[in-house]
């Protein structure tokens, strides 16, 4: 059967995308954030899943304002990098897993997850900065990848329960696939970041080391944050982190921390990282 | 009753965030255009179309005046306080080649070089800037130990 065995849990920042495509990931600024990654890299090389399922929020890319769902599952055979006013990333096409994916929604929405199938769609930098940061630059990605888009950029999003529940939802629905994968989810975005108003640059140490310590915990305390707990101590962008708890909840109760690493400032964000393998 | 009156469920803290605006339905109804032209320039030759007369361009999508005049002028705060949301003005900031770094400082007061100074000490502080009641008290946003060197350049 199929098997999640472990989470990725990593900040999204555009910034990251951009120095990486034009060359700048040895600059000072740069280095010490890629640098970061160095385990992630091997770790994941060694571990070498068959699947990803990527849970990321689109950045108003691929949904525009007339349609906002607030958790959609990728069920295409492929996805292409988004246009997201520069120009697509130069960064390869994501191969989907069509038979996997649909068997994943229907499983979903039989177990009340009301999800919103897609079937076309470009993906923004929301999911392929994680790639970046834990591939580098290979010729296609290692492994097919699933998208999980999460509704965080109008309110309200799910809450943080909601998405722990998906991530339990989400843990039973691939058991119940008869091959055998080794699958990692990603849980991206955060950390504390604001992009808006006079509090922008809003930074919250202690509050993200809080949260990293709770999932890798229990995340008793995580699951039951309300969301303007996220936006009042970690910014109105540091809500992304309810995404952190579907990959959180998608894991067995008891996980082992294998690597953390957190770095400001990556352009206006507290990056955070955090691999959990079931323990 | 008007169709401007905004009814929100009644959610502890929602408007008690200092200096911050939350992108609810009601603010995403009344930006909608706003966002909406935004989306348009994901594409080369509507970005083209925009670059080459603003104005004509604003002028084919239903917002009001006052909103194509915030984005005229790039007024990035009265964008947002006009139903925009950042995620979707980012299209527009991309379009003139700036980062989202960049557009943050412009809300801020601060310059760039100030913000990129904070953001490099540190971030701005969380203390005495969780509530509207810590800004009554203290006279603002606040900064702490990661505060830019004000006025020394």
């Amino acid at each position: 059967m199929a098997k999640i065995v472990a989470s990725v849990n990593v900040s999204h920042v555009p910034a990251i995308g951009a120095a990486w495509d034009n060359g700048k990931a040895n600059d000072p600024y740069w280095k010490p954030i890629f640098s970061g990654f160095d385990f992630s890299k091997k770790w994941i090389a060694d571990l070498k899943p068959d699947v990803i399922l990527l849970v990321y929020n689109d950045h108003a890319s691929a949904f525009d304002a007339s349609i906002i769902p607030t958790f959609a599952i990728g069920c295409a055979a492929q996805f292409p990098p988004a246009d997201e006013g520069w120009g697509p990333r130069p960064v390869p096409t994501v191969i989907g897993y069509p038979e996997l994916a649909s068997h994943l929604a229907q499983s979903l929405i039989l177990d009340e997850f009301d999800m919103t199938i897609i079937n076309e769609m470009d993906v923004d930098h929301g999911l392929t900065v994680p790639l970046t940061l834990m591939f580098g630059q290979p010729k296609e990605w290692p492994c097919r990848i699933i998208p999980l888009p999460v509704n965080v950029v109008q309110f309200p999003p799910p809450t943080g329960n909601r998405c722990w529940n998906l991530g339990r939802a989400l843990k039973r629905a691939v058991e119940a696939w008869p091959e055998d994968l080794r699958v990692v989810v990603f849980g991206t975005g955060g950390m504390s970041h604001q992009l808006q108003g006079m509090r922008a640059g809003l930074i919250n140490r202690e509050w993200d080391t809080k949260f990293l310590d709770s999932l890798a915990g229990d995340a008793q305390w995580a699951r039951q944050v309300p969301f303007i707990e996220y936006v009042r101590e970690t910014g109105s962008e540091g809500i992304e982190m309810v995404m952190w708890l579907v990959s959180r909840g998608a894991l067995e109760h008891k996980v082992k921390e294998v690597y953390r690493f957190y770095h400001v400032p990556c352009s206006n964000t507290a990056l955070g990282h955090l691999i959990l393998e079931n323990a | 009753m008007s169709n401007d009156t905004v009814r929100r469920e009644p959610i502890e803290g929602f408007d008690d965030i200092p200096g911050t605006t939350l992108f609810d339905a009601q603010r995403a109804r009344q930006g909608y255009y706003v966002n909406q032209f935004c989306m348009s320039l994901m594409k080369a030759e509507n970005r083209a179309e925009f670059k080459a007369d603003e104005r004509k361009y604003l002028e084919k999508w239903p917002m009001t005046e006052e909103q194509r005049e915030a984005i005229l002028k790039r007024d990035w705060q009265r964008m947002i306080d006009l139903g925009g949301n950042i995620y979707y003005l980012s299209k527009l900031f991309s379009t003139d080649g700036k980062s989202f770094q960049y557009v943050a400082a412009t809300m801020t007061g601060l310059t760039q070089e100030q913000y990129a100074e904070m953001m490099l000490n540190g971030g701005r502080t969380i203390e005495n800037n969780r509530s509207k009641a810590d800004w009554a008290r203290t006279g603002g946003p606040a900064f702490g130990k990661n505060a830019p060197a004000f006025g020394k350049k």
